[in-house]
């Protein structure tokens, strides 16, 4: 039984700036690693509020610094977030945090820890963040259609279960929400190599090809000035090669699966941009689980999915991400972190049309509120992609 | 019926072992998934769950198929049925 897609619904939050979210976070952002303590303090005190600390902000300079704050300020713009108190060291890089997420409309307030002290910053700021748990638990979910959700997808620890079964599965419920105008992001630059002319192959123009070869090669070019070996056991990493991934190309040609047989690639993003239209996007990004998700997080995606292979755990703390396997092993093993099952495709008990049902499923009842494995498990990683050495 | 190993295109060098704990010796039942055909096969090595068999015969400098598709080459001759990974096979990048 195939699910109506153009009839399909789910029901969220709609923000002041027409996106609709499908968790309701009260967030306090530090801007910097120095304020992590005290955003930790602020969730402690004041419960359904969420702290997300991070390593990075503090002498970062040119595009490097440029991306550290189009990430954290994407992740307090996305539609997932409520509300957010910044917390930073001083007052002027709080502000300016603050300012890039007010634009949503979203109630946002500043702190600086400068002149205040961490016991008082996270006194002031707790009783902001109450204030807007007050806010938040107020508002009203509405019922939107299906359309309207922005899905990411990356996938992780992957091995040859990834490329035969869990990737296609991606893929085809891809192929179908492409098709009903959904908003789609793929990215993992480096592990295209190999496969990289069939992605330029399905870009929609010769100028998003262009633009696609071009950030391609900008990463290999970087891999090429830094390497000192082949990259075996970094990419593919140790656990893709127990997993029975020999080389780069063979990993590459499983996760390209992900983007299935119809969808083109509509844009290109750099890494933490947001959509302007629907459609497949490719961004630049680091094939590091955490990395990746979090940078979808900052594109304003509200449901992730991830294939695995050998299990890779990851969580967002905003981005619901949803995981399947094909492997039965992990399935037998560590079931607790795994969403989707399709093992079943291996045995040919399971077809890939129903495998991508299977999945659309899930997201629609990840998208009503269903809690994630990871999110109950309680997996809050948030990674912040560095381009260079601090000045 | 259960499926011992997947290859994914008639045309490739290579099937993944889809089962735990194959050993040396066992009968295969490998399942071409793009052309949705079933071949039978010997294995000639243990192969772990995810790893690959050769399903032809592999000169040294050879290019491995997979998905219709150059994934890397050879280092050393591989016979069908052995066990084709990082020890026998390396990326033709990086």
């Amino acid at each position: 039984m195939s699910i109506d897609l153009k009839n399909a619904s789910f029901e969220g939050w709609r923000r002041d700036n027409g996106r609709m979210g499908v968790r309701n976070h009260v967030l306090i952002l530090p801007v910097d690693d120095i304020s992590n303590a005290a955003a930790e303090g602020v969730a402690r005190n004041i419960q359904g509020c969420i702290a997300i600390p991070h390593a990075y902000g503090r002498l970062q300079f040119g595009a490097d610094l440029d991306l550290h704050f189009r990430t954290i300020i994407g992740t307090g713009c996305n539609p997932n977030v409520a509300a957010v108190v910044v917390i930073g060291i001083e007052l002027g890089w709080a502000g300016k945090v603050a300012e890039g997420i007010a634009k949503t409309g979203k109630p946002v307030e500043y702190f600086a820890i400068e002149q205040n002290g961490d016991i008082a910053t996270i006194a002031n700021a707790s009783r902001a963040a109450y204030r807007m748990v007050k806010y938040a638990t107020a508002l009203k979910k509405t019922r939107a259609p299906l359309q309207d959700l922005w899905v990411s997808t990356k996938c992780g620890e992957s091995d040859t279960t990834s490329g035969l079964a869990s990737c296609p599965t991606v893929g085809n419920s891809f192929d179908k929400l492409w098709e009903n105008g959904n908003t789609l992001v793929f990215g993992e630059t480096t592990e295209l190599t190999g496969g990289e002319h069939l992605v330029a192959a399905r870009c929609k123009t010769p100028e998003i090809r262009d633009q696609f070869m071009r950030m391609f090669d900008r990463y290999q070019a970087v891999v090429e000035a830094n390497k000192t070996s082949d990259l075996s056991e970094s990419q593919p990493t140790k656990g893709n090669i127990e997993g029975g991934l020999t080389t780069i190309e063979e990993k590459a040609l499983g996760n390209i699966q992900k983007i299935g047989k119809k969808c083109t690639v509509d844009g290109v993003l750099d890494k933490a941009e947001e959509p302007t239209h629907p459609g497949l996007w490719f961004m630049d990004s680091s094939s590091a689980a955490a990395e990746m998700v979090t940078l979808c997080a900052a594109s304003g995606f509200a449901v992730h999915t991830f294939p695995t292979g050998q299990g890779n755990v990851i969580g967002n703390p905003i981005l619901p991400v949803i995981k399947l396997t094909a492997n039965p092993r992990t399935m037998r093993t560590m079931s607790e972190h795994i969403d989707v099952d399709v093992t079943g495709i291996l045995q040919r008990k399971m077809n890939m049309d129903d495998a991508g049902e299977a999945l659309l499923d899930c997201i629609i009842r990840t998208a009503d509120g269903q809690h994630t494995a990871a999110e109950i498990l309680g997996h809050r990683e948030y990674s912040l992609t560095r381009l260079y050495e601090s000045a | 019926m259960t499926i011992h190993f997947v290859v994914h295109d008639e045309g490739d060098s290579v099937g993944v072992v889809v089962v735990e704990g194959l050993k040396a010796g066992t009968k295969l039942t490998g399942w071409i998934m793009d052309q949705d055909k079933l071949i039978e096969f010997d294995a000639k090595n243990d192969i772990p769950i995810g790893h690959k068999l050769a399903i032809k015969g592999i000169g040294n400098g050879d290019t491995i198929i997979k998905y219709g598709v150059d994934i890397g080459r050879a280092v050393k001759d591989i016979g069908a049925g052995e066990h084709l990974h990082v020890h026998n096979v390396k990326t033709k990048r990086w």
